[in-house]
């Protein structure tokens, strides 16, 4: 079992409030991803639930055990770190048994454990090497191998894949899914990176300035963005947003058009406007046009789009798929 | 041309750091050229330098009076019983600045060197008492607290620096691996900074083993150091150079050799966390 809930969660270092108050709830095998840009707080809600950082005020509770108090080795949890952090003097199979020596297993049971981990991995070849002696990929995969032989209520990622070349990354992140696939535990992860975000999670919890602004499915955050913060972060290329006149027409404060919602017409009855760039990427190409009335547009056109800089066309939005924000970047349904 | 100009430069600074090195060393040269000089020459005015009768008799003497192997085992179980002792304190207090540090750990740090500035001779009258009162003049077990004492500090230092360099992600990851306190210190603290704690240790047991302030004042017989040995050869019976000499040759030779091979080690650990 592994639900996690926290409850009224504050932590503030000094006079600085990183986290106001959190409230979620995790079920039981569910991937979770927190994300949001850089210094939200996400890799802080990660640690309290860790245990790594002590809270201000609020609960935490683990399978309904309140664990607020608890010790990190208390909670039953698995944590993969950044910087993979490996035990840098022991060999590969010690990194992988010391969580299990630390609980007092019988050696027998340990070298067996390890020895599946490690198959499980690919890491039977290395058991006997240093973690300096390996690649990054390697070492991130015993660093997953020490959490999993653990069997936690729940594994923590803390940004895992961002110290990994972009082959690597997508080969590890299919990995991962596939793990929780197949072990079917809770697992919360940290990213900053919408399209892990997106692919990976089967609830995002977006997070901005410590507060937490939207929880959903990634396809309910991509439809229904609650707010302005949500809308912009999640979706690649981000959302167009368009203020003023053309905004006050739809009484809202800000519009917001995704660039593939946007059609690309002859004749009038859209925005105007001119090719100011185009980033062509084989299956699709990105069009930055300045229009008239609404300012620079990102629209997302076929691959095949034979438009250059320069020539003119004119932009229609789906407006079934036109989303409205009010003064406070809230949305209006 | 330039190249020219460089081998000069290289020159220069051979000889020059070859130079200082010769001053710095000279005397203890001198004192290990004189053990070997007769008495007669030892005081000689011009000194001779290496043409003089060459004569290892004042060893022999030296080892006749006095007990050279009783005084070097207490140095080295002074040495190395002050050090074990200090590591034992030093580390978890180190673990504790560099990971948990507090708003006052700087004070605190800066405030444990300021002891060290304090000559020592102001508390001397206070510890001999003490030393008196409790029994522990003349014992090993005095002898060790006081000079574990008077290195915690730097001690403490090193280790501090030293426990910096390392990711606080990786004690971390040990605590989610179910470690306390107490066996992330000792599996993995530790064993990842025992270079450093091996540097800290050879300069802790070459200060413990030449500290003579307080092994000269706080010991007479039993638990008495080379430095007692090699005080007692300037003694109101009048100064024996050449005697001296072989005495202070013999107290330093140990600590010598051990430097010598352990000068990387030494090197590395002071300069630590200040070169990257």
């Amino acid at each position: 079992m592994g639900t996690i809930s926290l409850k009224n969660v504050r932590k503030s270092f000094g006079d600085a409030n990183i986290i106001p108050n959190a409230n979620l709830d995790i079920r039981n095998g569910e991937f979770v991803v927190f994300v949001g840009p850089s210094g939200c707080g996400k890799s802080t809600l990660l640690r309290l639930i860790a245990g790594l950082e002590d809270l201000t005020s609020g609960t935490i509770e683990i399978d309904g055990k309140n664990v607020t108090d608890a010790a990190p080795s208390q909670r039953g949890l698995a944590m993969v770190f950044q910087s993979y952090a490996l035990y840098p003097h022991m060999s590969v199979r010690n990194n992988i048994a010391f969580g299990l020596k630390m609980a007092g297993v019988p050696p027998a049971e340990i070298e067996q454990k390890v020895a599946k981990a490690a198959a499980t991995l690919n890491l039977t070849e290395y058991l006997d090497r240093k973690p300096r002696q390996l690649s990054g990929g390697q070492r991130q995969r015993v660093a997953i191998g020490r959490a999993i032989v653990r069997q936690p209520e729940a594994f923590l990622f803390d940004e895992p894949l961002s110290n990994l070349d972009a082959a690597l990354r997508v080969n590890m992140r299919v990995f991962i899914m596939q793990l929780h696939k197949d072990l079917g535990t809770t697992m919360i992860y940290v990213t900053h990176d919408q399209v892990e975000a997106m692919t990976m999670a089967d609830r995002i919890v977006v997070l901005n300035r410590g507060n937490i602004e939207q929880v959903g499915s990634p396809l309910d955050l991509y439809n229904n963005p609650d707010s302005l913060f949500v809308a912009g972060f999640i979706g690649s290329p981000k959302m167009n947003f368009v203020t003023g006149a053309e905004a006050e027409r739809h009484k809202a404060k800000t519009i917001g058009i995704r660039p593939e919602h946007l059609e690309i017409a002859s004749g009038r009855g859209g925005w105007a406007g001119t090719i100011a760039l185009a980033e062509h990427l084989g299956a699709d190409s990105f069009l930055h046009v300045d229009t008239e009335t609404a300012g620079r547009l990102v629209v997302r056109a076929p691959g095949d789009f034979r438009g250059k800089d320069g020539d003119k066309i004119v932009l229609k939005p789906d407006m079934a798929r036109l989303h409205k924000f009010d003064d406070n970047g809230k949305v209006i349904r | 041309m330039a190249r020219a100009v460089s081998t000069r430069r290289k020159w220069f600074f051979t000889i020059l750091a070859w130079s200082i090195a010769f001053v710095i060393f000279f005397p203890i040269l001198w004192t290990i050229l004189t053990s070997f000089k007769s008495e007669g020459d030892a005081i000689l005015i011009p000194p001779k330098f290496l043409f003089f009768d060459w004569t290892t008799e004042n060893y022999g003497v030296v080892q006749e009076r006095s007990d050279y192997i009783k005084f070097a085992m207490n140095s080295i179980i002074l040495a190395l019983g002050s050090t074990a002792f200090a590591l034992i304190i030093a580390i978890p207090s180190a673990w504790g600045m560099a990971f948990a540090p507090g708003k006052k750990t700087k004070d605190l740090l800066m405030w444990m060197l300021s002891t060290k500035m304090m000559p020592p001779v102001g508390a001397l009258i206070p510890i001999y008492l003490i030393f008196r009162d409790f029994g522990l003049l003349d014992s090993r077990g005095g002898i060790i607290t006081v000079l574990m004492l008077l290195n915690l500090p730097i001690i403490i230092w090193m280790l501090y620096t030293y426990f910096k360099e390392i990711p606080a992600e990786i004690l971390e990851a040990s605590r989610m691996d179910g470690a306390n306190v107490w066996k992330e210190l000792v599996y993995v603290l530790t064993p990842m900074a025992v270079p450093g704690i091996a540097s800290t240790v050879l300069l802790n047991v070459i200060l413990a083993w030449n500290e003579a302030f307080w092994t000269l004042a706080l010991t007479t017989k039993d638990a008495a150091p080379l430095t007692q040995f090699i005080a007692s050869y300037s003694s109101p019976e009048g100064l024996f150079w050449a005697k001296l000499s072989a005495a202070s040759t013999m107290a330093i030779a140990p600590i010598l050799v051990l430097g010598w091979f352990a000068q990387k080690q030494l090197v590395r650990g002071l300069t630590f966390g200040a070169v990257k």
